[in-house]
């Protein structure tokens, strides 16, 4: 089969374009590289996030698999002779005595444990942030619905990988964890007491638990990260990235730097920037010394025991709870444990899950989205953000009351009781305080279009009063603080007035409406032209 | 409320289109002006400042060599045991080994990166380029191109023509996944009672658990004169001795806390008559998610749940007093045996531990 008879065929030479024209010639990708060699990236540091995220899983992956070389994922009790001294003698499972053989007598081991905790640490952290940094951005909007479930989904998964992972070692800080975790499916109604007794393979701890959290941790939760990952990415790449408004930034366009050679080195240098750093704090800085916690013993326990932080959300909330138990039947409802441990964390992730679902149903678009929103230019959204991030901040700080206490010199009671009262009042609040911050902006973006800049120079005026000048915007400023939608509530006046309208979608169309005056019925409009004329003719600047 | 806002119950209806955005019209102040024009850097124009900048890059890849080759000497050449430790401030003491491979492979890694990215903001391209961005729908007709071969192949199947073939298929593939939890039958034993069950039966001799060997075959009883008044003392039945495997899971629903109290400070006369001479024997296992519980406050007898701060009074039936747990410690009546060491008078008169549904 001939390649081509064109005269213009393309002889390789160098050992690069060689390589390439036997791949080519095998797969065709010349194609692919074509398009995608010189794909535009848009630039601003919150697009950071998620690559922080997608660079410390692979860290996790590389540090992970050195760790298994040495690992004992067994709860086979063994009598400690290894190089810690302090705990010379003393009986503990196999999976405990080879992280301290990993800690002290593996060269580097200790180094790769370290930076596997701190990458873990980062990755939550950063799925955290990115996650915040697409919701207030309305990054979530059409078409990219489908990959906030899949980031929703990476989500969870990365706080289940990395409860596993903390409970692997077997000391008595991660057991202890594990007890509460025991406890907690306990309390589910009907299948709880079978549901731990298939966990634990019958009472806790049992024997095969750390195995199979093993089998979970290295395999099972991992493959299918990776699996989502791969599937957010592509999507990242073939929808395009979102971009912030300005000028020459549309809807129709993306506005940025080419992959090659930029963002390979911009993105490629800033992996080793996440990996150096991640590196220096695991050789650095201490994290998890499982040595000064001892083995699990289920008798034991330490006060001022504290999970990784992304646990103490919920943590907070079991301690945060009343003590209500309900006994009837026969049968024990667990309160108590229930709403802080399921139905709270179940409302809150189902929420944020629907979100975007639940914004495109009220606002009722149907376009696309590849601009940006500011957050102020979304107040109601904007404040629910921030509500559940305060609803979850305050949870979390109660997961550390005891610490509080003691360095505060406060009493427990009193923390926990402030924080029984703040959880409901504090989003309320700033739900309130974040909208009125955002209609402030807002307010402040339109001055500036009508009025210009405050330049700093006063002037006096030949009667003597003082004012200040004002220098107007450039274009471009203009055009990025006007360039945003300002949406408007619905009323039901034509479909109440429209014969053979079913009940039960006029009722939806009710809901619907109240929901929009929710969203938008307190709104700073944006100046129109005539004001911005007005403005600048009546000398305003 | 200032002039500029609006509040009001809108306009617009649910089958009316929202109106979005504001139309384009001519000598729109506001309209895109398209994209600035690109400034220049210093390395663009000034080859000397360029140069600089090759050699801060080419400078940073350097060190980063020299990392990687410090890593592999450290790894081999510093020492990895307990004894030598950095101090490195503020961080304080750290393994001398761990140190000197952390900031090797640090430095080695960061210096690579910085350098990259050095490398892109000042000697590569900054000209912003844009690049067009299409609807992700397709086109109508492709849509309705897809739908037809769709709808092709859906007829070649016969799909809709044989109902029989497709309910049965539907059937099928819908129990097809049930073996697949089925088959995890055997991951764990049914509960049964034993949730309900610890090894306290009348005359099981209490073992203090300090006592008990590194092997744990070895432990001894509890005299009364043992215990002062304000004493406290975590306590196993004797079975934990004997019960190899099984014993860290006797332990977990088992384990008791052993109190002396002045009698007369003990509320309730239930748990005098359950105690001996003013000592009382409750479950550790927190009546909430299952913690031991640990921090005993002498003056006021409150026991306290490290994990999630429920507090029991045990002067008073272990009555909750703060936090989570629903449920007071339960408490095992004790006496003392032929031998004059405190036993169990008779097993828990309740489950221990966490509420369970089919706990009642």
């Amino acid at each position: 089969m001939s390649t081509s008879t064109s005269n213009e065929e393309i002889v390789p030479t160098t050992l690069g374009g060689k390589a390439s024209d036997y791949l080519d010639q095998r797969l065709g990708i010349a194609g692919a590289a074509k398009k995608n060699l010189r794909k535009i990236f848009p630039d601003h540091w919150s697009f950071m996030l998620g690559e922080i995220c997608l660079y410390s899983f692979i860290i996790l992956l590389l540090s992970g698999i050195f760790l298994t070389l040495f690992f004992t994922p067994s709860m086979g009790e063994v009598t400690y002779n290894g190089s810690y001294t302090p705990l010379d003698g003393i009986k503990m499972s196999e999976a405990y005595a080879s992280t301290l053989n990993i800690s002290f007598d593996v060269r580097g081991g200790l180094l790769m444990r370290q930076i596997h905790h701190w990458a873990a640490l980062v990755f939550v952290m950063g799925i955290m942030v990115h996650m915040l940094r697409i919701f207030f951005t309305g990054a979530f909007r059409k078409p990219r619905e489908l990959n906030w479930l899949i980031g929703f989904t990476l989500f969870v998964l990365a706080l289940l990988e990395g409860f596993a992972g903390y409970s692997l070692p077997d000391d008595l800080l991660s057991g202890t964890g594990l007890r509460i975790m025991q406890g907690i499916i306990l309390s589910i109604p009907i299948v709880g007491t079978y549901l731990s007794y298939f966990f634990f393979g019958g009472l806790f701890p049992g024997h095969v638990l750390i195995p199979r959290l093993f089998t979970v941790h290295i395999l099972l939760v991992p493959g299918i990260i990776l699996a989502l990952i791969t599937a957010h990415l592509i999507l990242v790449f073939y929808q395009k990235h979102t971009q912030w408004a300005g000028p020459g930034r549309t809807n129709e366009n993306v506005v940025g730097l080419p992959l090659m050679p930029v963002y390979m080195a911009k993105a490629g240098g800033f992996f080793f920037v996440v990996f150096g750093f991640i590196a220096l704090l695991g050789g650095l800085v201490s994290i998890n010394p499982i040595w000064d916690y001892g083995p699990y013993v289920p008798t034991q326990i330490t006060a001022g025991s504290q999970p990784d932080f992304y646990i103490g959300f919920f943590e907070g909330a079991l301690r945060m709870m009343p003590n209500w138990e309900i006994n009837a039947w026969g049968h024990t409802l667990s309160l108590n444990i229930l709403i802080p441990a399921v139905v709270v964390p179940g409302i809150l992730f189902t929420g944020l899950a629907v979100y975007p679902f639940f914004e495109a149903w009220v606002t009722g678009d149907k376009r696309e989205h590849h601009i940006l929103d500011r957050p102020r230019n979304m107040p109601t959204r904007t404040a629910i953000g921030v509500a559940g991030i305060v609803f979850y901040g305050i949870g979390w700080i109660n997961g550390g009351n005891d610490l509080v206490a003691t360095h505060f010199n406060l009493s427990v009671e009193t923390i926990t009781w402030v924080d029984r009262v703040l959880i409901f009042v504090g989003p309320v609040f700033a739900f309130w305080l974040t909208r009125r911050i955002c209609f402030g902006l807002q307010r402040r973006d339109r001055d500036k279009v009508l009025h210009g800049r405050e330049s700093g120079i006063i002037t006096r005026s030949p009667e003597g009063q003082f004012s200040e000048i004002h220098t107007p915007l450039p274009q471009g400023d203009l055009h990025k603080l006007t360039a945003h939608d300002v949406h408007r509530p619905l009323t039901l006046t034509e479909v109440t007035d429209s014969n053979g309208v079913p009940a039960p979608k006029l009722r939806l169309a009710k809901l619907r409406a109240r929901a929009t005056r929710w969203y938008f019925g307190e709104r700073v409009e944006k100046p129109t032209e005539e004001e911005y004329r007005h403005a600048v003719s009546s000398g305003h600047h | 409320m200032s002039g500029d806002m609006t509040h009001d119950e809108g306009h617009g209806s649910v089958a009316v289109e929202q109106e979005h955005g504001h139309g384009v019209v001519a000598e729109n102040p506001f309209a895109d002006p398209g994209l600035p024009e690109h400034q220049p850097r210093l390395t663009d124009i000034d080859e000397k400042v360029a140069r600089k900048s090759e050699r801060i890059v080419a400078g940073l890849f350097i060190l980063s060599a020299i990392a990687t080759i410090a890593f592999m000497v450290c790894y081999t050449e510093v020492p990895n045991n307990t004894a030598t430790i950095v101090n490195f401030f503020p961080i304080g003491a750290i393994s001398a080994s761990n140190f000197a491979l952390g900031l090797t492979l640090g430095v080695a890694l960061f210096s690579m990166g910085a350098g990259a990215i050095y490398w892109a903001r000042t000697l590569m391209t900054d000209v912003e380029l844009p690049q067009e961005r299409h609807l992700l729908e397709s086109a109508p007709a492709d849509k309705a191109a897809a739908a037809a071969e769709f709808q092709q192949g859906l007829e070649d199947s016969a799909w809709k023509q044989r109902p029989l073939i497709r309910r049965t298929l539907i059937g099928a593939m819908a129990v097809l996944p049930l073996p697949a939890l089925w088959i995890l039958r055997d991951l764990g034993p049914l509960p049964g009672t034993t949730q309900r069950q610890t090894a306290w039966t009348a005359g099981e001799l209490i073992i203090n658990d300090n006592s008990i060997s590194l092997d744990g075959t070895q432990g001894s009883g509890i005299k009364p004169e043992d215990l002062q008044v304000g004493t406290l003392v975590s306590a196993s039945p004797a079975a934990v001795l004997t019960a190899g495997d099984n014993a860290v899971d006797m332990m977990t629903m088992s384990a008791i806390l052993l109190v002396r109290m002045n009698p007369a400070d003990i509320k309730s006369q239930q748990e005098i008559d359950w105690g001996y001479e003013g000592i009382v024997a409750f479950s550790k296992i927190c009546t909430h998610v299952g913690c031991p519980v640990q921090l005993y406050e002498q003056q006021t007898h409150h026991m306290l749940c490290p994990c999630h701060q429920s507090t029991f009074d045990l002067s008073d039936n272990g009555r909750v007093v703060f936090g989570p747990a629903a449920r007071s410690l339960p408490q095992l009546p004790i006496t003392v045996n032929a031998d004059g060491y405190l036993v169990a008078k008779a097993g828990f008169d309740q489950p221990v531990g966490p509420s369970f549904w089919e706990r009642g």
